[in-house]
C-alpha cells in the first residue's frame, strides 16, 4: 500500500484546472475571472496557514491544550459564522455557541469516553472540525426555519397565547416543524451514503493508504457522530431561536420584517 | 376608581419598527356595558385592546386592571380571565371541540355542547374546524374564548373579514353577553357597527384618546378631531 504525497509541484500542477476554469469563464464570457483567481489564491493562502497550524499542534511534544484551543476557536467562528448567515435575529451569535458547543461535547464524550478513538490532536483536531462543518448548514437552517415557521404561524400562536397559555407551550407545535426541516437533509444523506460519491474522510484515508476497510470503519464512524451532532444543534437551536421570540410575561416579539 | 376596569396612564407603546404607535395616552375602560374603540386605521386601537390582557406592553407609562397595575399581575391568569378574539378568524388543526378545548383542555362534552350551542353552532362539536365559513370560525373563537369563563372580552376587529349578515351574528352575541354580565371592549372602524354596539365610546386618533364617553355623550359634544373621524369613517 502507498501513500500518496503531492507534494508543491502537484499542487502547482493541478493548477491547470484553474487555468480551465479561467479559459472558459472568457471564453463564455462569465466575467469571473478574478472571483475564480481569488477564491484560488484565498483558499492556498488560508489552507497553507492551517496546516502550518496543524503542523504545531501536531507536533509529539506539543501540550494537548493547544488542541482543545483549537477546537473552542473553531466553535467560536462557526457561531460566528451562524450568526452572520442568519441575520436580524437577535441573539444569534450565544445560542448557536451554546448549540455547536453541546454538540461538540456531546459527540467528543462518545468518541473519546466509550475509547472509539484514542484521544489525542490528530483525531481531536479533524474529528471536531468535521463535525462542525456539517452542523453549520443545520444550525443556519433551524435558526431560520423556527423564525419562519413562529412568523407564518403567528395567529395560531397568539390565540394560544391570549387563552393563557406559556408562551414554549404555544410555540412548541410549530418548533418540530423547524427541527425536522434541518435534520432531514442529514438522515437522507446518511441513507445514500457511499452510493453515489465516496465521502470526504474516506477519500482522505484512502488517498493517505489506509486500508479500505479501516476506512469505511472511521467512515461510519463520523457519519453516525455527524448525524448525532446535527440532531443535537438543531435542537437546540430551534429552542434557542423560540425562546428569543418570546418574553419572560409570555408574549411573542417577532424582528420588523422587511 | 368605581366602574373603571381598565386604565392607561400616560401609555407609549412603540413598534418594532421604532415608531410609536400610541402617545402617551390616557384612557379608561368601564366594567360594564360595550366599550367601542373606534378610529381611523392605524390610529393605535388593536395596540390598546392588546395591552388589556398584556400582548403588548408599554413602553412608558402604566396600565391598571381593576386599580392594580398590570405589570403585577399573573400574565397567563390575566389573560385567562381577560379574553380575546382577533381580528382574523383562526381554526387551529382538528376539530370544533378540539379547538374549544385549548382553552380547557379538561371540558366534557357537554359543556363543549351548550357553548356551541350558546353562539348558534349546536352540533358542530364533531364538524372539522379548518371546513367552517369565516362567520362560524368567529363564532366557534368565541366560544373557545368564552370556555375560559372570562369576566371580559376583547373584540379585535373581529366582523371586518365577514360578511354583513356574519357581522351582525358576532354584534348580537356581544350585546347578549354584556346583557348576560359579561361586559366587553370591540375594536371598528366602521362607524354603524360603533353606534349600533356602543354604550360607551372611546375614539383614538393618532395614537391618542381624542375623547371618551358615553355614546350619546360623544356624539353630542364631539370635539373638531373626532367630528372630522365621524364624517369620514365608513359605515355599513
Amino acid at each position: 500500500m502507498t501513500t500518496v504525497d503531492v507534494g508543491f509541484l502537484g499542487v502547482a500542477s493541478s493548477l491547470v484546472l484553474v487555468v480551465v476554469a479561467l479559459v472558459l469563464s472568457m471564453a463564455e464570457g462569465l466575467g469571473l475571472e478574478r472571483s475564480i483567481l481569488w477564491a484560488s489564491l484565498r483558499a492556498f493562502a488560508q489552507m497553507m496557514v492551517i496546516g502550518a497550524g496543524l503542523s504545531l499542534v501536531f507536533e509529539p511534544e506539543a501540550p494537548m491544550v493547544w488542541s482543545w484551543l483549537w477546537v473552542a476557536a473553531m466553535v467560536l467562528v462557526g457561531a460566528a459564522t451562524v450568526s452572520s448567515r442568519v441575520g436580524g435575529l437577535r441573539g444569534t451569535f450565544t445560542n448557536a455557541l451554546l448549540a455547536l458547543g453541546c454538540a461538540q461535547a456531546v459527540s467528543l464524550a462518545v468518541v473519546y469516553g466509550l475509547g472509539v478513538m484514542p484521544l489525542e490532536p490528530r483525531t481531536l483536531v479533524p474529528v471536531a472540525g468535521m463535525l462542525l462543518g456539517n452542523c453549520i448548514g443545520a444550525t443556519v437552517l433551524a435558526a431560520r426555519r423556527t423564525l419562519a415557521e413562529v412568523q407564518a404561524h403567528r395567529d395560531d400562536i397568539e390565540v394560544r397565547i391570549a387563552l393563557g397559555w406559556a408562551a414554549r407551550d404555544a410555540v412548541r407545535p410549530h418548533l418540530a416543524e423547524a427541527m425536522r426541516t434541518s435534520v432531514t437533509p442529514q438522515v437522507e444523506q446518511t441513507k445514500i451514503i457511499g452510493l453515489i460519491a465516496l465521502p470526504g474522510t474516506m477519500t482522505g484515508l484512502l488517498l493517505a493508504g489506509v486500508d479500505p476497510l479501516d476506512a469505511v470503519l472511521t467512515q461510519i464512524v463520523v457519519v453516525f457522530l455527524i448525524l448525532g451532532s446535527v440532531a443535537v444543534t438543531a435542537v437546540l437551536v430551534g429552542r434557542g431561536t423560540a425562546r428569543r421570540l418570546t418574553t419572560a410575561d409570555h408574549r411573542l416579539v417577532l424582528p420588523p420584517t422587511g | 376608581m368605581d366602574g373603571v376596569l381598565f386604565e392607561l396612564s400616560e401609555v407609549t407603546v412603540r413598534g418594532p419598527d421604532g415608531r410609536e404607535r400610541i402617545s402617551g395616552m390616557d384612557a379608561r375602560i368601564p366594567d360594564h356595558g360595550i366599550t367601542v374603540l373606534a378610529g381611523p386605521s392605524g390610529s393605535g386601537k388593536s395596540t390598546m385592546l392588546r395591552l388589556c390582557n398584556r400582548l403588548e406592553v408599554p413602553g412608558a407609562g402604566r396600565v391598571s386592571y381593576r386599580g392594580a397595575p398590570m405589570e403585577d399581575m399573573d400574565p397567563l391568569e390575566l389573560r385567562r380571565r381577560v379574553a380575546m378574539v382577533f381580528q382574523r378568524p383562526t381554526a387551529l388543526p382538528g376539530s370544533v371541540a378540539d379547538n374549544l378545548r385549548i382553552a380547557d383542555p379538561g371540558a366534557g362534552e357537554a359543556r363543549v355542547a351548550a357553548m356551541l350551542e350558546r353562539v348558534g353552532l349546536g352540533g358542530f362539536a364533531d364538524r372539522r374546524a379548518a371546513e367552517l365559513s369565516g362567520g362560524e370560525t368567529q363564532r366557534m373563537a368565541l366560544a373557545r374564548a368564552l370556555l375560559t369563563d372570562p369576566e371580559y372580552v376583547l373584540f379585535d376587529e373581529p366582523t371586518s373579514s365577514l360578511d354583513p349578515s356574519a357581522a351582525r351574528s358576532i354584534e348580537r352575541l356581544a350585546a347578549q353577553l354584556a346583557e348576560d354580565g359579561t361586559p366587553s371592549c370591540w375594536v371598528t372602524h366602521d362607524l354603524g357597527q360603533m353606534r349600533r354596539l356602543a354604550h360607551h365610546l372611546v375614539v383614538v386618533v393618532g395614537g391618542r384618546v381624542a375623547q371618551q364617553g358615553h355614546l350619546d355623550d360623544v356624539l353630542r359634544s364631539r370635539s373638531a378631531e373626532v367630528a372630522s373621524f365621524l364624517a369620514g369613517g365608513d359605515e355599513e
